[in-house]
C-alpha cells in the first residue's frame, strides 16, 4: 500500500490531545460563564438593591399601601 | 422478562457472535457473497467489533484457495488487487462502507412529528370534551383586580413586577 499519497496519520497521543483540548476548553467556558454571571446578574442585582434602598422611605411606602386598602389590621 | 428479551436481542445484533453461532448454525457459519443468510446467524464487523472471529467467506473457489496459500508467504509479493481480494474474503464491508450514513433520520423525524401532531389532536379533543368550566377567578375582570392588588402591595419592588410600574403616572414604565 505504498502508492498512496496520504500523509501518515497521528498514531500516538490521541487521548492526550483530546483531553488537553477539552480540558482547556472546559476551563475557559467555565470561567467565562462565571464572569458573565458575576457581571451580568450578581453585580446588576446588587446595584438594583442599592439604588432602591438609597432614598427609601419606609413610612411613606407604608402609607401608600395603607391608603390602597390592602391591609387587614388597619384602614 | 422484557429486559431479558431485550438483552438477548442486543447480544445477538452486536457482539454475541460466539454464542449465537454455535446454536443457529453448527456447520459452516460464514456465508459467501452469493447466499442470503439470516442476518443474525453471523454478525459482521462493526465499528464496535472490528475483528469478527470467522471470515466472511469460508467456501473458497480454487483460485481463492490459491490466494490464501500465497498469503501464507511474504505479503510484499502480493499485488494490490490480491490484497483487496483477501480483504474482501475476510470482511463483508470496508470501514467506509459500514459507516455510510443512511436516511433513517428522515423516518425518525417524520414519526416524531406525526406523533406530536396526533398528541395535539388528542389534547384538543380533551379540551373540548373533558375539561370542566374555567373558574371565575380567570376572567379578565378578576385578573385585572388581582394585578391591581399586587401593585398596591408593591410586590417585588426592586427588580420584579412593582419595579416595572410607574406609580406617579399610573402606567407601565417604558
Amino acid at each position: 500500500m505504498a502508492s498512496g499519497a496520504l500523509a501518515k496519520p497521528q498514531m500516538r497521543g490521541l487521548l492526550a490531545k483530546r483531553l488537553r483540548f477539552h480540558i482547556v476548553g472546559a476551563f475557559i467556558v467555565a470561567v467565562g460563564v462565571a464572569c458573565a454571571y458575576k457581571f451580568g446578574v450578581a453585580e446588576q442585582r446588587k446595584k438594583a438593591y442599592a439604588d432602591f434602598y438609597r432614598n427609601y422611605d419606609s413610612m411613606k411606602d407604608f402609607e401608600e399601601m395603607r391608603r390602597a386598602g390592602i391591609f387587614q389590621s388597619t384602614k | 422478562m422484557f429486559s431479558r428479551a431485550a438483552r438477548s436481542w442486543v447480544l445477538r445484533t452486536t457482539g454475541g457472535g460466539l454464542g449465537t453461532r454455535g446454536t443457529h448454525s453448527p456447520g459452516g457459519s460464514a456465508r459467501s457473497q452469493g447466499k442470503m443468510a439470516p442476518y443474525y446467524t453471523n454478525h459482521y464487523a462493526q465499528r464496535s467489533y472490528p475483528m469478527p472471529d470467522e471470515p466472511y467467506c469460508t467456501e473458497l473457489t480454487a483460485e481463492q484457495q490459491a490466494l490464501k496459500e500465497k498469503e501464507k508467504g511474504s505479503w510484499a509479493q502480493l499485488s494490490q488487487e490480491e490484497k483487496v481480494a483477501l480483504y474482501r474474503l475476510q470482511f463483508r464491508e470496508s470501514f467506509a462502507e459500514m459507516n455510510r450514513r443512511s436516511s433513517e433520520w428522515k423516518t425518525v423525524m417524520g414519526c416524531v412529528f406525526f406523533f406530536i401532531g396526533l398528541t395535539g389532536l388528542l389534547i384538543w379533543w380533551q379540551r373540548v370534551y373533558v375539561f370542566p368550566e374555567k373558574p371565575v377567578t380567570l376572567t379578565d375582570e378578576r385578573k385585572a383586580q388581582q394585578l391591581q392588588r399586587l401593585l398596591d402591595m408593591k410586590s417585588n419592588p426592586v427588580q420584579g413586577l412593582a419595579s416595572r410600574w410607574d406609580y406617579e403616572r399610573k402606567e407601565w414604565k417604558k
